[in-house]
Formats: C-alpha cells, structure tokens, sequence
C-alpha cells in the first residue's frame, strides 16, 4: 500500500515539476534560449511573494497575482533590455549571461533574506487531504498544484495552436528572418514570449514555496527538476511537459519509498536513463 | 615564389619570455616570500589552473560546462580515501585523482555529449550533482560530515615548512602545465580541428575531422587537469566538506567570472582574469555573497556586449599574442 | 511618368567582408511591373534582401515612397507596403497552409487580399488549407508562399525567383496569376531566371552583372544581342 501511496504522491509531485518545467521550455521552444537563472528566478518569486504580503498586508494569494505581474514586466524588460542581446547562432553569451544572472541572483537573496529557511505559509490547505483508504490520501494543496499546471499547459497550448500570437511565436521560432517578412517584430516577440515564461516562473516558484521551506539556494534544484522533465518529456511537447515532470516525480517518490533519502539521486538517476536510452525524450523527436 | 606558415611574433617572443621568467620568479619564492603571499599565491595558481581548463572547454572546444565542481569533488574524496585513509603520499595520490577523474570523464560524456548548448551546460550540472549525493550516500566517506587530512595519516614525513613549500610548488605546476597545455594544444593540429569543430561543426567533419573524438580528448584533458587541481585544492585545505567539495560558487561560477572578464576564448583571458580577481579580492575585504554579486554583475554585463572581455579591449587597441599560437602566411622569394 | 515608388541608388551591400552590390542604382516607378534578370551571383537576391533590409548597406540610399529606409528593420518596411517572397518559399513549416497564409496577415495592413481573395487566385490551394506545408509539390508552396506575402497588402511585392527548381507548366501557371496581383495597381519586381518570361510580363528589365547595373530599359527596346553582352559580361 506504500508503493501506491507513494505512486500517487509522486504524480502529484509531477504537477509541480510540470509547473517548473514549463517556464523553461517556452523560452528554449521560441527563441532557443537556455535561461540558467530559471530556478533562481522561481526562488525570487516567492521571496517576493513574502514581501510583498508583509509590506502590504495583502493574502498570499493577492500577492502571487501581483508578484506574476511584475514578474512578467521584467521578464519583458530582461528580455529586450538583456537577453535580446545574446541571442544567435553561438549559445556561449546565453549560457554565460544566464548563469551569471543567477548566480547574482542567489548572491543577492542571500545578503537581503539571510539563509534562514522561509516558507509561503497558506494555512490549512497546505495539510487538508481527501482520504481515498485508510493509508491513501491526496492531499488538497499537491492536487491543486496538479490542477494549476495542467490549466496553465492547456492555456498555452491554445495560446500556441489557436491565436494569432501564438502562430507568431511558431512562425518566429521556425525562421525568425522570415517572420520579419511578415511584419513580426522579433525583438518585441521575444520580450512578450518572456513575459508569459516569467509568468510562469513566478506561479513555480510561489508553489514551490508553498509546498516545502525554501532558502536562497533552493534554486538550483528547481533548474535541475525543470530541465530533467523537459529532456524526459521531449523538447517541443507540451504534454511531454507534464508525462515528464510525472516521470520524475514517480521516480522520486518512489525512490525515497524503497529507500529514505534516496528520492534525489533515482531521479537524477532515471533522468540519465532516459537520456541514455531516448535522448529525444518520451513524447519528443518530432515538433508538435 | 613560396608560402611558409609562420608562427611566432616579436610580440609572442617577449611574452614567451615573459612567461617563463614569471615562473622561475615564482618557483623560487618560497625561498624569501612571506608566508602569507605565498598561501594567496597557491590559491591564484590553482585558480589559473581551473581557468585555463574551463577555458580550453568553453572557449575553444565549444563545450560550455558548469559541472566542473563534480570533478573537482571527486578528486577531493579520492585523494583523501587514497592519502588519508590508505596512506598513499599525498603528492602521488594528487596524480592519481586526476587519473580517476579523468577516466570518470569518459562515462559522463556518453551521457552530457548527448545534449546541447544550454541544455548540455545544465546536464554537467546534473551529473556533477549526481557525484555529490553518490558520496553523500556512502558511510566510509564520512557521509557528509567534515573529513580532515591529518598529519599522522596524509602528512605522515612532511614537515610544515615542507608540506607548505612542496604544496606551493605543485600548485605552481598545475597552473604553469594548464597554461603550457592549452598552448601545446592550440598550436597542434587537433588544436585547429577543435576551433574549426568550434566554429562549424558540420564544416568541420566535412574537412575530415572527427569532431567527436576531438571534444572527447579535450573534455579528458581538462578533466585530468581538474581532477589534480581539485585533489590540490584539498589537499592545501586539509579538509573535505561535502558541500564545499562540490560547490558550483567556488569552483564553477568564481571560474566562469574570471574567465569571462578575462575574455572567453582568448589565450591571455584565464590569466588576465585570475590577475584582476585578485586584485578585488585583496583590495576588497567584503563578504562572499558581495564577491559574486559584483564579479557576476562585471561578467553578465561583459558577456552580452563586451564578448571578448578585457582581452578584446586590449586587443582592439593593438592586436598581440603572448604566445606563439596563430599561423600566419609568410610569403618567400620575389614575386613573378 | 509614373511617381517613383522605390528609388535604389549607389547601392553598396554585402555580406560581412564580402561585398556582392557596388553603387547599384534603380528605379521602381508605381504600378510599373519591373523585371531583374543576370546570372547567378550577379547580386539579384542581395538586392532584394538588401531593399528589404535583411543585408547590411554600406553605401548608398534606399527610398520608398520618398522616404529613407536607412535604420528602418525589416518589420517596419513590411509594415509601411513592402512585400518579398523570398528565394525558396521559406514556407513556416509549423504553421499549416491556412496558417502560413495567415501569418502573412499579421500585420493587419487595411486592403483586398484576404484568404477567400489569395484563393481566387491560386484555387488549387483551397483542398490543402489544413495540410502540413511541407507536403506540398514546389508549385504549390510557392503559390502560398506568394499568397503569403500578399497577405500583407503589399503596395510593392518583389518576388525572388519563382520559378527556380518548378516545371515550366507550374511556373506559367503561377504567372498567370500576375495580372490580377497587378490589377490593384500593385508595383511589382520579379527576379527571373528565365529570361523570356522576364521580357514577357515586365514595363521594363534590368539586368545585373557582377553586382552592378549592366542594361535596363523597356523590353522592345533590348535586343538579343545587348541582353547576352549584359548577362555574361561578354
């Protein structure tokens, strides 16, 4: 009854790795752009969050709203102000400059909250379950993480398939020079693409937050959570997004089920296998 | 008429000679310096060792990691179950960490070779992740807790004055071979076939060249060389945290910012940066958190509009080479 | 005389070191149907894209409409009635037929064309609307990729060898189509390897050589003789 139990903590746990990851792939699948200060970004996000409602005084819920938003200005203002900027045939500026930004990131975290363990406390919900057996019961908060990032993948998924937007960011991602040819401002694309990933971000992070106390280095592990669901689920699909971050949650769940502290390294350890055996990822290979 | 390649300047002469009379100066400077310019210079020399080689990698190979820190951990907890545990001498141990390391090298790329750019930047991540929770797991590694290096067992027949001096001079090593190592190989064939593969890999495997077998070779170099220089590191700090060891600020990104502002992809970048770092580091006595905010804050910037680091500035002031690297078409005889 | 709509002169345009147009000069009067004919790497596509802003001018001015293009981005360009439907089609393979077409719209410039009118034109394409671009024979792909651009309500379309790798049954068959793209009083430049179709529907040819103007003037005027000298440089 474990092993179930531990199977449906684990697809729980993939919402939330599903909500990682999809920040990430948005920005690699239109502009082919490796953002290395994801994690650390994430992490911001729910200091903010925790600034926000104690200068305020608004709920956390409020915040998140607000934090998302200015979340996403910056991603817009990072984007065209920064990022633009090291895009390109050769992934050395990109890597460089994300990398660097997280590093400062962290750094700043670190100088401003202190290394104090923080939380995003919403009360009750966070311990609230629906009890299916006497052993097995799905939590209120992790089914709601869950919810989120399926509503936010469908959302995107129509954003891409049915507007005009999306078809931009298609079209932009499939050849940018002939986009411009079609009157697309790329530059400004971009920074838009960036601003929904951030949005995105800042929902990850406020989750994340929520979910288990975090600290200025807490990011790290959500760039690593996020780009092993991406390459498991396959690039470009956005439902790999969400069999991925299942896929790890399992296999994280599980392995801290067969053996206590070991849910780390079964999923890094199922993420190489994958890697090894279908590098292309479980739903990849082909643009969907 | 007839082409002879060239390689050489009066400007890589002098600096040849530069080169080497820094060395014997610092070679022989345990023998009148201050003890405590000599702890810093060890730190320098392995700073320039770790350069050089993420340099050769990122700069040169087309290979962007920042997974060193899962070699130099390693390296750390083999040099200390060889010279703490089993009393191998520390020096040679030094040497066969870097052998194991460089040999792990291989595995790892059958995984991170896989992936690309910036997805392959955080697969080395991973995998240098992957070492950290493995040694973690194990009991007889100490499981996390501080392992020192202790006189009885490691140091057992050093003296202080001679395990600091002999620490010193291996450390000068490291960095003096990093350095002669990535100029050996930029002038070597393979060298050029690496910046070709660099530049076009496609082009390049058109040319004959084996672009796989050329990454690989480097990546096992500076894996070997990451591997000594880790087991080094240690070794000078007589203890290894699991945490430390593996820590992506101090051997990754401190690295990468230096290099960076040095300048990516030039000979003189490793060692310019590794120059103005300690510059910052000795005149600024600021907290650790405040360090890499500033450094990241010089890279970032420098890394999106001024590509080439403080090189490229110096370069477009007057082109120059401190080594003799760039072959250059000199034409012989008279014209028709 | 027909105000003139686009006005290229002393052109000087490359790619990095390599320069392909020195001090080209041209004019593209209103209404007018020019032809650009020459040999391959005789700069034709270079001044397209150069027009269009995808190539780096070093010297020399681009107009429209009276106005400098100078520091104008591509996007711009489009978005003020300059059209190009590039060399190869460079349909967006994500995109189906119907989206590729609709792309073309993005700009939302007021005009005729719309998806009913492109398939006035080129009705074949009205049973692959929801098909993958890619699975389309040549002919097919370059009527969207020519339906594309019109999409944007060009005043001015420069199309960029359209009959490159088509059978000539295809490409008589997409020029057919010409005459109702001009009848709004569209401007239009076609680059053209073949040389009689060139002479066919244009007001006037130019022809390039080596990266500057060799001949131009109205086809009656050119004679087979002036036109091989141009071309080859003979």
């Amino acid at each position: 009854m474990d092993w179930v139990s531990a199977l449906i903590q684990g697809i729980l746990l993939g919402g939330l790795y599903a909500l990682f990851a999809t920040g990430l792939s948005l920005a690699f699948g239109v502009m082919r752009f490796v953002n290395l200060a994801h994690g650390d970004l994430a992490i911001l996000a729910a200091y903010l969050t925790l600034s926000t409602t104690s200068s305020l005084g608004t709920s956390y819920w409020v915040s998140l709203l607000i934090v998302v938003a200015v979340m996403a200005v910056v991603g817009y203002v990072g984007q065209r102000g920064l990022f633009n900027f090291t895009l390109g045939v050769d992934p050395l500026p990109g890597i460089l400059v994300s990398f660097g930004l997280g590093i400062v990131i962290q750094n700043a975290l670190q100088e401003h909250y202190t290394a104090t363990d923080r939380s995003i406390d919403l009360g009750p919900i966070l311990t609230k379950s629906i009890r299916i057996t006497d052993d097995i019961s799905i939590g209120w908060f992790p089914l709601l993480t869950l919810g989120v990032a399926v509503v936010v993948l469908v959302a995107l998924q129509l954003l891409f398939s049915r507007t005009r937007i999306g078809r931009a960011f298609r079209a932009t991602a499939d050849d940018p020079q002939t986009a411009q040819l079609m009157g697309i401002n790329d530059r400004r694309l971009y920074g838009v693409a960036m601003a929904i990933a951030f949005a995105a971000i800042a929902l990850a992070g406020f989750f994340r937050g929520a979910r288990t106390s975090f600290s200025p280095s807490s990011g790290t592990g959500i760039l690593l959570f996020a780009f092993e669901v991406v390459v498991i689920g396959g690039l470009g699909s956005i439902w790999g997004t969400l069999i991925g971050g299942i896929v790890l949650g399992v296999a994280q769940t599980m392995g801290n089920q067969a053996s206590i502290g070991w849910d780390l390294l079964t999923g890094h350890l199922v993420f190489l296998l994958v890697l090894l055996v279908r590098p292309q990822g479980l739903l990849g290979g082909v643009r969907s | 008429m007839s082409f002879r390649v060239v390689r050489g300047s009066w400007g890589s002469t002098v600096g040849t000679s530069l080169a080497v009379a820094a060395t014997i100066f610092f070679a022989l400077f345990p023998l009148w310096g201050s003890d405590s310019t000599q702890l810093t210079l060890v730190e320098i020399f392995y700073f320039l060792s770790l350069a050089q080689m993420w340099n050769l990698l990122a700069g040169y190979a087309g290979l962007v990691t920042v997974g060193q820190q899962g070699f130099v951990g390693v390296a750390a907890y083999t040099i200390f179950v060889l010279s703490e545990q089993h009393s191998v001498d520390p020096f040679i141990a030094i040497v066969l960490a870097g052998l194991l390391v460089a040999g792990l090298s291989i595995p790892v790329a059958l995984f991170a070779f896989r992936l690309q750019g910036g997805y392959f930047a955080i697969g080395t991540w991973v995998i240098a992740e992957v070492f950290r929770l493995t040694t973690l797991r194990i009991e007889s590694l100490g499981a996390g807790n501080v392992q020192s290096f202790t006189v009885k067992n490691t140091f057992s027949g050093y003296s202080l004055e001679s395990r600091r001096d002999l620490l010193y001079w291996a450390a000068l090593a490291l960095a003096v071979g990093a350095t002669a190592i990535v100029v050996l190989i930029l002038r070597s064939r393979r060298g050029l076939a690496m910046q070709a593969a660099r530049d076009s890999a496609v082009g390049a495997e058109c040319l004959g060249v084996n672009v796989h077998r050329t990454k690989l070779l480097m990546w096992g170099i500076a894996a070997a060389w990451t591997g000594f220089t880790g087991a080094l590191i240690h070794l000078n700090s007589s203890t290894v945290t699991n945490q430390d060891a593996f820590s992506v600020l101090s051997w990754t990104a401190l690295v990468v910012f230096i290099v960076v502002i040095g300048g990516v992809g030039s000979q003189t970048g490793p060692i310019i940066g590794v120059v103005i770092y300690w510059f910052i580091t000795d005149r600024f006595e600021g907290s650790d958190t405040w360090r890499f905010i500033i450094l990241g804050l010089v890279a970032v910037v420098m890394a999106a509009v001024a590509r080439r680091g403080v090189d490229g500035v110096l370069q477009r002031i007057h082109p120059f080479e401190i080594f003799p690297v760039r072959r250059r078409l000199r034409r012989e005889g008279a014209p028709k | 005389m027909t105000p003139t709509l686009l006005d290229v002169a002393d052109l000087d345009a490359g790619y990095g070191d390599f320069q392909a147009l020195y001090g080209l000069s041209l004019q593209v009067g209103a209404g007018e149907t020019i032809a650009i004919i020459g040999a391959n790497g005789a700069g034709k596509t270079t001044l397209l894209r150069a027009v269009m802003g995808q190539v780096r001018v070093r010297g020399g001015t681009i107009s429209y409409d009276g106005e400098d293009l100078s520091g104008v981005p591509t996007h711009d360009r489009v978005r003020r009635g300059m059209g190009l439907v590039p060399e190869g089609r460079r349909l967006f393979p994500s995109l189906s037929v119907e989206e590729n077409l609709m792309i073309g719209g993005y700009g939302r410039r007021p005009g005729r064309w719309t998806i009913p009118e492109v398939l006035a034109v080129f009705p074949m394409l009205q049973p692959l609307l929801k098909r993958a671009s890619s699975t389309l024979s040549g002919g097919e792909q370059q009527a969207v990729a020519i339906g594309r651009t019109l999409m944007a309500n060009p005043d001015l379309v420069l199309l960029d060898e359209v009959s490159l790798g088509l059978a000539p049954v295809v490409v008589h068959r997409l020029y057919e189509a010409l005459p109702q793209i001009v009848d709004g009083g569209t401007t239009v430049v076609v680059v053209e390897q073949d040389i009689t179709l060139a002479l066919d529907v244009a007001d006037r040819v130019y022809c390039l050589l080596e990266g500057r103007v060799s001949l131009s003037g109205p086809p009656v005027d050119l004679t087979r003789d002036a036109i091989t000298t141009a071309y080859f440089g003979v």
